[in-house]
């Protein structure tokens, strides 16, 4: 049997896995919610038939969007995870003993239910006594708090679904709010390759830029997202994401990474000429 | 509230029907519109869709006429009449403005005089430019903190009604743009004994009809006439609205007032809007109207938490110049974080991408309707949060809104037909007016034809053009002249 699911990464571009297995399906009261199984990818989470997730490469964008931040600022306690609720940033954070508090808000429980389920991997840490999950709404969450977290991870979906507000200007405002002098706020940032993706990721870049006295994009190579090229923000009070490096510091705590290098860190920073200039037409 | 009792199938949506059977039948247009269900101009096709411009389709006999209705055009009105509790009812293309005209066209003739409450729509002081009506103002009560026009008071038009017994009707806005209602019933009724029709301006309560704890409707207040928005609450397209009637008016007399400044193309866009609308809020209004206030409700609570604003609400009701407050509503007032209404209003659209429905000097109106979800309410509190945050300043030197009491010098006909000059602004102070000045929304009038200009009126001018307020109504689109009578 031939079974494949596609996703349209453009109205004239789209990307296919073979699907040998579906493992759940459901309409929650946000989204519509897929698990399956990829011979190429593993298991899949898409939501709203977007990839969120495979097992064969979460670990990139997991791995990118937290020991960047956790890389620089140097002592992170307290974290603010949006989104997120498959577990795979929560993994990584737990393996900080620094990390004192990680609070993950989430605004589906029905993610969360199917990724214990299915994705054990990535939802291993979430039982993690330094997590507290909150089923809201994020921009009410966050609204309500001052001054209390040292990071903020914002790990949303692409801003044309239910997560559209995660890349508004007010958004981004009570995050500035809600964290520490020193701060940190790291998002997913789309892609810059099609177009449409492309103004999108200018927007809220401008709108991080207007917020945050320090403003600067990061990239990856993840393949099953669109154009298998993705965007990070780096949003500061104080570090600079390069400058402030401690890489000898994170070295000695021997992670063991698959991705991340401390290395690719600062490169990762270098950005192709056509993307310094969309960026620079919105700074 | 009891559950209406229908005689009609408010399942049906005559018109929506007949368009959809005009569709299958494949008819060869030889008749206007000239682009013959869309062929004839494929941009604006691809841009409305074939669907839409297919049915954008001429009066003809399957179809019914507007100026006569005798078939489904006439269907939909009596399930209109039937599901907003009225005796008749008209379906009408050219706004609210046009069914506020022809309340006053159908009641006041040149000379009579009207009671109405000075903070009407312009359409209603436009329709006694066409008339020659005399309107006698009953002064609205001012919140002086919010700095809003409330209600008629009770005992106000009882004084007018005993100073002008020879008066045809009083005019009642159910509820203004805030959200604040009067005692419609007992308006009526002092209206009723004095020998005069009662009219009520409902461009901001269709939802009075379908809700459960919504303030009454004015059809159910007993009133004669009423105007109701059914593209703002009630989902239709823009500028389609409702003309409704009770016993003592003469239907037919209406239609021949509508029929003297309506147009004979009635839109059928507009038409299937108005009854596809009424059908679903016969359906599901009750449900949706109860969504839309506990949205309204949650916005307030968190806003009011946020500190600074006040998002007002049924607490402001007083029994008699608040005697009911639309729950619906959200209304906040501003001037205690420092900003005019009007500034947090630009701000809320040039830094967060939200409009909303108007801001003025200290408050502004976020309408929320049938079409809302809680995320964007969401991003709606967050940024009035943020704007706070960014923005808040001493609020001191801010103009606190003040109810001006217009004096009336001539009728509104007289004075924007008589000889006038152009004067420059400053210049214009004891004259008399001969047009309209406004800031639009909400388009209350600041000046009317035939009142007199006073310093007060002009400084307030002058302030509302400083904080940004779009200023409509003169000749002179810059409005640095006024036009005054000679």
């Amino acid at each position: 049997m031939e079974l494949w699911f596609s996703e349209f990464h453009t109205p004239d571009v789209k990307h296919s896995m073979r699907v040998t297995r579906h493992y759940y399906s459901k309409k929650s009261e946000y989204q519509q919610i897929d698990i399956f199984e990829t011979p190429e990818f593993g298991k899949v989470l898409a939501l709203d038939g977007n990839v969120m997730l495979t097992e064969r490469d979460e670990f990139i964008y997991d791995e990118m969007i937290t020991h960047v931040p956790m890389a620089v600022h140097p002592h992170i306690e307290d974290v603010l995870v949006i989104g997120a609720g498959d577990g795979g940033v929560v993994r990584e954070l737990a393996r900080y003993d620094q990390v004192k508090r990680i609070d993950l808000v989430e605004m589906d429980p029905d993610v969360v239910d199917a990724c214990r389920t299915y994705l054990p991997e990535n939802a291993s840490r979430l039982n993690d006594s330094r997590v507290h999950i909150y089923y809201d709404n994020a921009l009410r969450y966050i609204r309500r708090c001052t001054n209390q977290y040292d990071l903020i991870i914002v790990d949303s979906t692409d801003p044309f679904g239910p997560s559209e507000g995660y890349f508004t200007r007010e958004f981004y405002g009570i995050c500035y709010n809600a964290l520490r002098e020193d701060g940190i706020m790291v998002n997913q940032q789309g892609s810059p390759f099609y177009s449409h993706d492309a103004e999108a990721m200018k927007r809220s870049h401008m709108r991080i830029v207007t917020t945050f006295p320090i403003s600067r994009v990061y990239q990856a190579h993840i393949p099953t997202y669109a154009a298998g090229y993705w965007l990070f923000g780096f949003a500061s009070k104080k570090y600079h994401p390069i400058d402030d490096l401690d890489a000898e510091k994170w070295l000695s705590l021997n992670l063991g990474t698959k991705y991340y290098t401390t290395k690719l860190h600062v490169g990762a920073f270098y950005l192709p000429a056509f993307l310094e200039k969309m960026l620079q037409e919105v700074e | 509230m009891e559950e209406k009792k229908t005689y009609l199938d408010q399942n049906r949506a005559p018109i929506y029907e007949a368009l959809q059977r005009f569709r299958e039948m494949r008819v060869v247009p030889f008749d206007v519109p000239g682009h013959k269900h869309g062929r004839g101009n494929p941009e604006l096709t691809a841009f409305l869709g074939q669907q839409c411009v297919a049915v954008d389709v001429n009066s003809m006999k399957p179809l019914d006429n507007l100026c006569h209705p005798i078939s489904v055009i006439r269907e939909a009105e009596e399930l209109a009449a039937e599901a907003f509790g009225a005796a008749a009812a008209f379906l009408m293309v050219g706004g609210t403005t046009s069914s506020v005209q022809s309340m006053v066209l159908s009641t006041c003739k040149r000379g009579d005089k009207i009671i109405l409450p000075r903070n009407v729509h312009r359409s209603v002081i436009n329709a006694l430019v066409l008339c020659g009506a005399i309107p006698v103002y009953v002064n609205p009560e001012v919140d002086p903190r919010l700095g809003i026009s409330l209600g008629m008071r009770r005992e106000q038009v009882e004084k007018a009604i005993a100073e002008h017994p020879d008066a045809v009707a009083v005019l009642v806005n159910n509820p203004t743009y805030y959200g604040v209602c009067s005692d419609l019933r007992a308006i009526v009724k002092m209206a009723h004994k004095a020998g005069m029709y009662c009219l009520a301006d409902e461009a901001h309560g269709t939802h009075f009809y379908f809700g459960d704890g919504m303030p009454v409707s004015a059809m159910e207040a007993g009133a004669d006439m009423a105007s109701v928005s059914m593209h703002k609450s009630g989902g239709s397209l823009t500028q389609s609205s409702l003309l409704l009637v009770g016993e003592k008016i003469n239907p037919r007399y209406v239609r021949q007032i509508i029929n003297l400044t309506q147009t004979t193309s009635g839109s059928y866009l507009l038409m299937s809007s108005l009854d596809i609308s009424r059908r679903n809020l016969a359906q599901r209004g009750r449900e949706v109207f109860a969504k839309v206030s506990a949205m309204a409700d949650y916005a307030r609570e968190e806003i009011n938490e946020i500190g600074g604003y006040y998002a007002f609400g049924r607490e402001l009701i007083n029994g008699n110049s608040v005697f009911d407050f639309d729950p619906t509503k959200l209304s906040i007032h501003t001037r205690d974080i420092g900003l005019a209404g009007i500034e947090v209003y630009d701000i809320l659209r040039d830094e967060y991408d939200i409009q909303i429905e108007f801001g003025d000097i200290g408050n502004i109106l976020a309408y929320l309707s049938i079409g809302d979800r809680p995320q964007e309410l969401e991003r709606l509190v967050s940024a009035l949060a943020e704007i706070r945050r960014r923005y808040q300043k001493d609020g001191s030197g801010l103009l606190n809104q003040e109810y001006i009491d217009p004096e009336v010098v001539a009728s509104p006909q007289e004075a924007f037909y008589a000889q006038k000059e152009s004067l420059p602004l400053l210049e214009s102070v004891g004259r008399v007016c001969s047009e309209f000045v406004m800031c639009y929304p909400p388009g209350i009038p600041i000046l009317a034809p035939g009142e007199r200009i006073t310093k007060d009126i002009l400084d307030y001018i002058l302030y509302a053009k400083e904080k940004g307020c779009s200023m409509t109504g003169p000749e002179d689109p810059d409005i640095l002249h006024l036009n005054v009578l000679v």
